[in-house]
């Protein structure tokens, strides 16, 4: 078993995963270093991905993007491990944690049972620590959990070889050597640029662009028929936004965290500036998502272009920031 | 948004658990600040809650009335839809389709309906039974 695991709460699961991987390994880094080193914050409004009907969008990269990016980013020694039968797949964390490796799994929240009923939807890249094993219950810390957790094989087998899309194959990883203090500035400017192009990427669907043709998108949806398909669709963004991953605009307010780190480590003042703004924004988001619960319970009447309006207005001060974020990232002394 | 702000209105889809969220502290930074939900939380999920509760009731009603095989009950109450139980039972999905009819249903090799069950984490009997 791992000596001197320490969980620790975080507010998005494969952040959280590899910060405290990280430092269990030696290099302290926060849950926001890590999610914006690896250059995680984005939009993306992909209405050909349909999850019950209604559109994905999303308010940062693709799982995986996470532990890949900082992977690449920070040159780490891991290895990743998927299996072909969930046996194989036990055998080979328990030999794992028999040697006192702190393991990263990927899994489906739907099969474990000690989340919440109403938030297990069938998500296959729900990423977790296991940190040990007493008989047939493996110690997990979860971090989007404020505290650790046991599941039992049978069902955390379940929940590694669930099937679908994203589906993890019994995915494991873990650290072969321990990572060394990077050059910050340096890894910093290259995240930065990075997250800035995606999001300014003269590309529909994913950044500003992706922003605006959501917008778009809702200001056609129709109140007829009670407007059941309208309400079930804006609760959907929102339910993105909010839910699945962090609260309150969540990854907005995440990556502002990076940026005051990022500028009180390199020494970078600019940065405070650009964490304020992002902020702000954050808050914006938060105050579209009041907005759309609203309508959705009918306290208020339902409009979608008002919404529209709204995320219209939020793609131009992203748009605004992120352009500020790209000049920042240029004035930056090499 | 700023700490004091932080919504601690008690989501109940979060029973009972605290999540983290991003708050600015009275010195300007940004901390980790656990939370009991906000309100706009709990609507949005439990209207997908709600969404699939229905669905699942729906195709209850018609599985009794023998319209539909009670594996279109087990397929939403699993809180799948046909793409996803196509995905995860390794069976096309115009024969899942196919399959909740009762008829089609009925006629179908306990080997397939163990395989549907086994992905919907239930047993091949209870496959069989709406209750």
């Amino acid at each position: 078993m791992p000596d001197g695991f320490v969980h620790a709460h975080a507010s998005h699961c494969e952040s959280g995963v590899m910060s405290s991987l990280l430092s269990h390994n030696g290099l302290a880094i926060s849950e926001a270093m890590a999610f914006g080193l690896a250059s995680a914050l984005s939009f993306a409004y992909l209405p050909f991905v349909r999850i019950n009907g209604l559109p994905l969008v999303s308010f940062r990269m693709p799982p995986r993007a996470i532990v890949r990016g900082l992977q690449r980013s920070l040159g780490l020694g891991m290895r990743f491990e998927t299996f072909r039968s969930p046996s194989a797949g036990s055998a080979r964390l328990d030999a794992l944690l028999a040697a006192g490796t702190l393991v990263g799994l990927q899994t489906s929240v739907f099969w474990l049972p000690y989340f919440p009923p109403d938030l297990r939807f069938h998500f296959n890249a729900h990423n977790l620590l296991v940190y040990g094993r007493e008989g047939d219950e493996y110690l997990i810390s979860d971090p989007v959990g404020e505290t650790p957790v046991r599941c039992a094989r049978k069902d955390l087998e379940r929940a590694r070889f669930a099937k679908g899309a994203l589906a993890p194959r019994g995915l494991l990883y873990y650290m072969t050597t321990p990572p060394t203090e990077p050059d910050w500035a340096l890894l910093g400017k290259r995240a930065l640029a990075r997250t800035a192009r995606i999001m300014l990427a003269p590309l529909p669907f994913v950044g500003v662009r992706g922003m605006k043709m959501l917008a778009n998108r809702v200001e056609r949806l129709s109140a007829s028929s009670g407007g059941e398909h309208a309400r079930l669709y804006i609760g959907n963004i929102v339910r993105m936004q909010e839910e699945i991953g962090t609260g309150g605009g969540g990854f907005r307010f995440l990556y502002a965290s990076f940026l005051q780190e990022l500028a009180a480590k390199t020494g970078y003042a600019a940065l405070d500036g650009l964490a304020s703004h992002l902020v702000e924004i954050g808050d914006r988001w938060r105050e579209f998502a009041l907005a759309a619960a609203r309508m959705i319970r009918g306290r208020d009447a339902l409009s979608p272009p008002t919404l529209a309006a709204r995320l219209r207005a939020l793609a131009a001060d992203e748009r605004l920031f992120f352009q500020s974020l790209h000049r920042a990232r240029r004035a930056w002394a090499r | 948004m700023r700490e004091r702000d932080v919504p601690q209105e008690g989501n109940r889809t979060l029973a009972g658990h605290r999540k983290a969220v991003y708050a600015i502290a009275d010195d300007g930074k940004l901390r980790l600040v656990p939370t009991h939900g906000w309100e706009v939380e709990e609507i949005v999920t439990r209207q997908a809650v709600e969404d699939l509760e229905r669905r699942a009731s729906e195709a209850r009603t018609r599985a009794l009335a023998g319209e539909s095989s009670p594996l279109e009950y087990h397929m939403y109450r699993a809180r799948m839809d046909v793409e996803l139980l196509s995905q995860t039972s390794g069976v096309w999905r115009w024969r899942v389709r196919r399959h909740l009819k009762p008829a089609a249903f009925a006629r179908l090799p306990l080997a397939l309906k163990t395989r549907y069950a086994d992905a919907l984490g239930i047993t091949p009997e209870a496959l069989e039974k709406v209750e």
